[in-house]
């Protein structure tokens, strides 16, 4: 007689993978997904119904499910949880259609919280999915704004069509023919004012947004620390 | 036609929104909290434009005197749409704002690489929104995804006393108070309290352009309620941003099955798997438009959107796909119907998929436009003047 307590619908261990990893530490980083404060807010169990599969641009090209996501929490599945914050999450593409559940779940929002665990704890699968992301990371921290227009370049768009060597030979100049004031910029969207960054500055460092990229990418960490104390120490500005 | 058939016809031929599905108006706990002194509202002056949202709950878009939020994505890689969206207020005569003190929603950090976190992202809202309010002009937002995450971040703020507690630490920090607007705005909201007005300028005849539209997932998608949607406009039942505009236009609005797709944007497989993007880009939404709707142009009106299904068809041709529509924002579409030069303002020389069929059925000379733009670009490297002005693009 099967055990009363035996839930058929959990994965089952053995299937789980990851088996380098023990139950206490995948129960440690599941916990602090479901801790969070917005996490009561994007979870209230799940009909199945999958609406979300549906209209998930993800899910048509990717081995990919929010419907997993939703059940997974609603079931508090540790190792299948664990499984999708190791294989899955970074396949969302953020677009929240999932939005669309009847039962008012946010499993988009549910991967927001999972990846910033596994960032935060510098995970194998979010340093991988950050692999070639550093620029971007490094920009939006640095600068305040984060798609700029020296970063097209012919080589790192070479699918985009001519139009890209077009705009990277004659950046300044192109640059220089926008009438907002603000435009004339090349390598951030705007001009940005100096003590605008260094009040940015001073968010990074204390919401602890800084310290979260620490384990996943220690290079652009260490600069990003440096560049930050230094300017806001040069300005006299105490964190 | 069946009694059956008749039934649902009529419901779509007129649209009632029932009491039941309406959500919750936020502005209930917004002013509790402002009378409670735990922030200030940045009220909407009396001189605004009242439009219907999602649930029927009236928004107020506050006609001038705005403080433009820009996008990094719209600045950086299709300055056209900025550009258009300033020269189409400074050609309304309504003044503003293009601030230096504004960082972008740094939301990148937040959906893409997850390598912020809620509270830091609050801050940089807050941060803005009382730049903004420093200035007494009041916020527009231009960017689909900080438009919609600055919402999720006012929801958060009104239901969490720990964040904003902890958010306040970080303003008390920076000298700054804790302000919310009265109404998060995007400019395609703005662009559709001002169709009329806008519509009055144009000088182009568009019926004969058929145009289908992409609505945003951030805009429409993330808390739904604050999206524009109107009983004329796709009887209600889809959001009257951009398409509102277009019917106001007189252009040909065309309708296709993947209408409520995303774009394939992704955030981060933009930029580092964009064989996903490319594929959902052109599979689901170009291909889709080309076959349903065979229409001239895109039009959309966020950033991503605009990058994704404009940059998508390059290498999708290589594929003989069916693909090669032109995209741009609708921003950049008003503008051109209203005068405005298509590379000194719309700077369409930016995008990759081939506009100038398009402008030609507008009847828009794009030969002489290009060789007008060369000439303003010799002046520029001789050292005439040093940039092209407000006053080379006549308003």
């Amino acid at each position: 007689m099967a055990q009363v307590t035996f839930d058929p619908y959990l994965k089952l261990e053995h299937l789980a993978g990851h088996a380098d990893v023990t139950r206490a530490e995948k129960e440690r980083l599941i916990s602090k997904v479901m801790a969070d404060r917005r996490f009561p807010d994007y979870l209230y169990g799940c009909y199945e119904c999958g609406i979300c599969v549906a209209v998930c641009p993800s899910a048509r090209f990717y081995d990919f499910s929010p419907r997993r996501i939703a059940q997974a929490a609603a079931r508090v599945d540790v190792d299948l949880m664990f499984q999708q914050m190791e294989e899955d999450i970074w396949e969302c593409s953020q677009c929240f259609s999932c939005l669309r559940c009847p039962r008012g779940n946010n499993p988009g929002g549910i991967i927001t919280i999972m990846r910033e665990v596994a960032v935060e704890e510098g995970r194998r699968s979010a340093k991988t999915a950050l692999e070639g992301y550093s620029r971007i990371i490094y920009k939006i921290m640095s600068t305040g704004t984060q798609v700029s227009p020296d970063m097209l370049q012919p080589d790192a768009f070479p699918d985009w069509g001519p139009e890209v060597k077009d705009v990277s030979e004659n950046l300044s100049l192109w640059r220089r023919a926008l009438p907002p004031e603000t435009h004339h910029t090349t390598s951030t969207g705007w001009d940005v004012a100096e003590s605008t960054i260094l009040e940015l500055y001073v968010i990074w460092l204390e919401t602890g947004a800084l310290e979260m990229i620490k384990e996943v990418d220690t290079g652009i960490h260490m600069i990003l620390e440096e560049i930050m104390e230094e300017r806001l120490e040069e300005e006299g500005i105490e964190i | 036609m069946s009694d059956a058939v008749g039934v649902i016809l009529s419901k779509k031929q007129k649209f009632e929104r029932t009491p039941d599905r309406r959500n919750h108006d936020f502005h209930e706990e917004l002013f509790a909290l402002e009378a409670a002194g735990e922030l200030i509202v940045q009220r909407v002056s009396d001189d605004f434009v009242s439009v219907p949202t999602k649930y029927g709950l009236q928004k107020k878009i506050q006609r001038g005197h705005l403080w433009h939020h820009k996008s990094c994505g719209q600045c950086g890689h299709i300055p056209g749409y900025s550009t258009s969206i300033f020269w189409i207020m400074r050609k309304l005569g309504y003044d503003y704002d293009d601030p230096r003190d504004q960082t972008s929603c740094t939301a990148w950090n937040y959906y893409a690489s997850a390598t912020s976190n809620q509270a830091a992202q609050a801050a940089v809202a807050l941060r803005n929104f009382a730049a903004a309010y420093e200035t007494g002009y009041f916020p527009l937002i231009h960017c689909g995804t900080s438009y919609g995450h600055y919402k999720e971040v006012r929801s958060e703020l009104l239901h969490q006393p720990e964040l904003r507690a902890q958010v306040r630490k970080v303003l008390a920090k920076l000298n700054k108070e804790m302000v919310i607007p009265e109404e998060i705005v995007h400019y395609s909201e703005w662009l559709y309290a001002m169709k009329d007005e806008i519509a009055s300028r144009s000088i182009l005849d568009l019926s004969k352009i058929g145009v289908t539209v992409h609505p945003a997932c951030h805009y429409y998608k993330l808390v739904e309620g604050d999206a524009i949607y109107d009983p004329d406009v796709y009887h209600g039942q889809r959001t009257a941003a951009v398409s509102g505009l277009v019917l106001s236009l007189g252009a040909d609005l065309r309708s296709y099955s993947t209408f409520f797709d995303c774009c394939g944007f992704g955030f981060r497989h933009i930029l580092v798997q964009r064989d996903f993007t490319r594929s959902f880009a052109t599979l689901r939404k170009i291909e889709v438009m080309k076959e349903e709707a065979d229409p001239d142009v895109v039009l959309t009106h966020d950033t991503g959107c605009v990058t994704a299904l404009d940059k998508s068809q390059f290498a999708t041709q290589a594929h003989e796909r069916n693909v090669g529509i032109p995209v741009m924002s609708e921003a950049q579409f008003a503008a051109l119907a209203m005068g405005a030069h298509p590379f000194k303002v719309c700077q369409l020389h930016w995008h990759s998929t081939n506009y100038r069929p398009l402008l030609e059925k507008m009847g828009i000379d794009w030969e002489a436009a290009w060789a007008e733009f060369q000439e303003d670009l010799k002046k520029l490297e001789r050292g005439d003047q040093k940039y092209l002005t407000w006053a080379d693009v006549g308003v």
